[in-house]
């Protein structure tokens, strides 16, 4: 706000104090040209006087209010007005185009990171269990690859657990559902254990263990991991929707600023009879620049958010959703042998395998040549996969998955016919067996994942590329026309000394 | 079910409020109508009405008026070694297609480390299938639940049904029995040194486990003693929740609560049956030629006193954990075959 007396030329404020003291850049002081021309440059003359401006400082302030009513008067809070107009633009826009780029930001990064970590959560636990089912399967004791799969997935769940809650933040929903799974799943490794130590004696107990188990897996912890996973994918969405918000307000004031340099400029073309203000003329040029730059460039970032990053998000959570689906059919396969039909439905059906067919049916619906039924998860999937390569993956898993009911169906007629031996090693012995096609589920399921994922973070990065240099820009561009504003104005009350 | 129960247990940690709960959320029959009067809430309404497989997998004393009467539902057609067309239909196939259970350790089980059947009932189906095919490994084991019992056998999917299945007057009208060869009844299992001793007031504020649409859960329906009940899908998983501490006793039958007996020496068989539970292997009411063959094979079953091929069995699954048995049950007899077998099935 450093003002010196000196500076009353409106010239000299282009040099002297940028745009930060508007109300006072306006203010004719004592010691200014006593006359102007059109063009602004041209006035060199800098009459300062030290001694003027403190002096007539006191007299200075009765005197604006009486000059208020005269033109001069008027000229200053037009140009009061103006600046204030125009430097709000300036500031919202930085401030709406700031928040949509850390949005993007967040999409691209920390957000996705937490939403891909909770679905990691879901799938290694979910991946655990199913193993553990396998595991009892084979016999009295597990075979090695069994045990080393259901240690990773149980470190893996760990050490993605430890991410989360350190990435958790203040306490709340997410971070309850962290503790609650921090809390149960070392009861449910005692469980597994205990199950594989009755079992290992040849005891139908282990069995009922890893029955119980598996139900504090489904009741307990795969409920934590998929409310874990729905804040977080429910915030990531957020995120989207906050980037790709319009700037409303900041257009808005673009438009209000371009307004009101065209009905000032319109005003001095009335008063004056001339055509031209330079001043006012170049700051309807800059704040159109910034208001370009504003909506251009939000709206190519939104439409990267949108129309890529959109189906992309989209796709994430089909996928992530399949895989639960597809990781909780396998655990509910494995437990139909275990258990043996002693959990019934109500309708007299085996619990598990009702569950099996319940979530393959939500998987693939009716698979009809090589695609998904009508309104499957994967259906959708394919939908929203927006390229070649993503629905390939998608393609795959279809596939895998219609071969995997077949199989299990093979095995289940096996099985009923009396033939459990013939119906396990279809389930999990060497060669094609059912837990080879789900396997091959979750493997396309991942790549399409990754690539899916890929696709959101890259949208996400370059809208936030594209949004990030525009709040410098727009600072900039409404700084300038400011002053030339501000100088435009100061050109016609020099006309009045 | 599993996690609505689940989910009201971890909000009420009360044991009485839960076992409410339990009972409301997972019965699904009208709650309360046999509570009895006094008891003072819905704890007793252990899901019989409505549960498929309590109007017949549960039948306890006919002496309660509830069951459907008859004439001496235990008296089975003489022993005779004439084949019929069942018999031959049998030989034909060259295998005796068993109905058995696959949990119930001792009697019809999974040997996890063999993939094996094994246990009392299947004993009982090897001596059948060496009778009548010469071979006691022709056998062709298909593993039934207990509320598939009756379809599988009417369906066709069975010869017979080996599977701890208590004979009584609602089930004589739709299959044929063999003689008794075996009489269990509901006990209570609890720990060692337990302060519970049996069906009666010392389970009172004590947790109690039976399977749902068990013989057991209809008894504690009529009668808790004021002890909370919870109700889970398999006998076996009530060991489970007693190992973890989560209920005192478990009320099932004798012969299966052995079973849970062999697999944990803390626990043990306290007080006396309560109910009376005969069993008998299960055929197809035509196949009447097949029901004589198996009685012939139950009568040499019994003979030869401690040397009996029956008292063997008794030492090698049951004598560790269920004791009290001298020796197996009398044959009773009939000459002519039950009139008018129901059409219709008693389960589903």
């Amino acid at each position: 706000m450093a003002q010196p007396p000196s500076g009353g030329r409106g010239i000299h404020g282009l040099t002297g104090n940028s745009a930060s003291g508007p109300g006072r850049a306006t203010l004719p002081l004592p010691g200014s040209g006593p006359h102007a021309t059109g063009l602004p440059r041209q006035g060199g003359g800098s009459g300062t006087d030290p001694a003027a401006g403190p002096g007539a400082a006191g007299a200075k302030g009765a005197g604006r209010l009486r000059r208020a009513t005269t033109e001069p008067g008027r000229l200053r809070a037009l140009g009061t007005l103006l600046a204030v107009l125009i430097l709000g633009f300036g500031t919202i826009t930085a401030w709406q185009v700031s928040d949509r780029e850390a949005a993007a930001a967040q999409v691209a990064g920390r957000s996705e990171r937490l939403c891909a970590n909770a679905a990691g959560i879901h799938r290694a636990l979910a991946d655990a269990d199913t193993t553990a089912a396998a595991g009892f399967l084979a016999g009295g004791a597990w075979p090695r690859s069994v045990r080393e799969r259901y240690l990773r997935d149980i470190d893996t769940a760990s050490a993605l657990l430890v991410e989360a809650a350190a990435d958790g933040g203040a306490p709340d929903s997410a971070s309850r559902a962290v503790a609650e799974l921090n809390e149960q799943l070392p009861r449910y490794t005692g469980l597994v254990e205990q199950a594989r130590a009755n079992h290992r004696q040849g005891l139908p107990l282990g069995g009922a263990y890893l029955r119980y188990a598996h139900d504090r897996m489904r009741s307990e912890l795969l409920r934590a991991a998929e409310e874990l996973y729905a804040l977080r994918a429910t915030r990531l969405e957020a995120e989207r929707s906050r980037a790709e918000a319009r700037p409303w307000p900041a257009l808005g004031a673009g438009a209000v600023v371009l307004v009101a340099l065209l009905a000032v400029q319109s005003r001095d073309r009335r008063r004056t009879k001339r055509i031209l203000n330079l001043g006012l003329l170049s700051a309807t040029l800059a704040s159109v620049a910034a208001l370009a730059w504003l909506a251009a460039g939000h709206e190519s970032a939104r439409s990267r958010l949108s129309d890529d990053g959109g189906p992309a998000s989209r796709s994430v959570r089909l996928i992530d959703e399949a895989r639960i689906q597809a990781l909780q059919a396998g655990g509910d396969e494995s437990l139909t042998y275990v258990a043996g039909g002693s959990v019934p439905t109500r309708d007299g059906e085996d619990f598990y395998e009702a569950s099996y067919r319940e979530r393959m049916t939500r998987l693939t619906g009716d698979v009809r040549g090589s695609g998904a039924g009508d309104g499957s998860i994967l259906a959708r999937a394919g939908q929203s996969a927006d390229d070649a390569e993503g629905r390939r993956h998608v393609r795959a898993a279809v596939a895998d998955a219609a071969e995997w009911r077949e199989r299990h169906a093979a095995a289940r007629t096996k099985d009923e016919a009396g033939d459990h031996a013939g119906a396990l090693a279809q389930v999990i012995g060497d060669g094609p067996t059912t837990r080879e096609s789900s396997d091959r589920v979750d493997t396309a399921l991942s790549a399409a994942l990754g690539h899916e994922r890929l696709e959101l973070r890259e949208a996400a990065g370059s809208a936030r590329d594209m949004l990030g240099e525009l709040p410098l820009g727009a600072a900039l561009l409404t700084s300038i026309a400011t002053v030339c504003a501000l100088l435009g104005i100061g050109r016609r009350l020099a006309e009045y000394r | 079910m599993q996690t609505a129960r689940s989910r009201a247990l971890r909000g009420l940690r009360g044991a009485a409020v839960s076992a409410a709960l339990v009972v409301c959320c997972t019965s699904p029959g009208p709650p309360a109508a046999a509570s009895k009067p006094g008891a003072g809430s819905v704890r007793a309404a252990a899901g019989t009405a409505g549960s498929p497989v309590a109007a017949s997998a549960a039948a306890p004393a006919q002496a309660r008026g509830r069951q459907a009467t008859c004439d001496a539902p235990e008296a089975s057609l003489r022993p005779s070694g004439k084949s019929g067309p069942a018999v031959k239909r049998i030989r034909k196939r060259g295998m005796l297609i068993a109905g058995v259970d696959q949990n119930s350790y001792r009697w019809g089980y999974r040997d996890p480390a063999t993939g094996e059947f094994a246990g009392f009932d299947i004993d009982l189906v090897r001596a059948v299938a060496k009778e009548v095919l010469g071979d006691p490994d022709k056998v062709l084991y298909r593993p039934v639940r207990t509320n598939q019992r009756i379809p599988a056998l009417l369906g066709g999917k069975v010869d017979l049904i080996a599977r701890t299945m208590t004979i009584n007057c609602d089930r004589i009208g739709h299959v044929a029995f063999s003689t008794v060869y075996f009489v269990a009844g509901q006990q209570v299992l609890a720990p060692k040194g337990s302060p519970v001793k049996g069906f009666d007031d010392t389970l009172r504020g004590r947790t109690v486990c039976t399977a749902r649409g068990s013989t057991g859960a209809t008894e504690l329906a009529e009668e808790t003693h004021d002890a909370d009940v919870r109700l889970v899908a398999d006998q076996l998983d009530c060991l489970v929740l007693l190992q973890l501490g989560r209920v005192d006793a478990v009320i099932t039958d004798n012969a299966l609560a052995a079973g849970q007996a062999a697999q944990d020496p803390t626990v043990e068989l306290v007080g006396e049956p309560f109910t009376r539970e005969p069993y008998g292997l299960a055929m197809r009411p035509g196949d009447e030629d097949l029901v004589r063959r198996v009685n012939k094979v139950l009568k040499a079953y019994r003979k030869g006193g401690a040397d009996s091929p029956w008292s063997k069995a008794y030492d090698r699954w049951l004598k560790d954990d269920l004791r009290g048995v001298t020796g197996p049950p009398k044959a009773k007899y009939r000459d002519r075959p039950r009139t008018t077998p129901h059409t219709g099935t008693a389960e589903r």
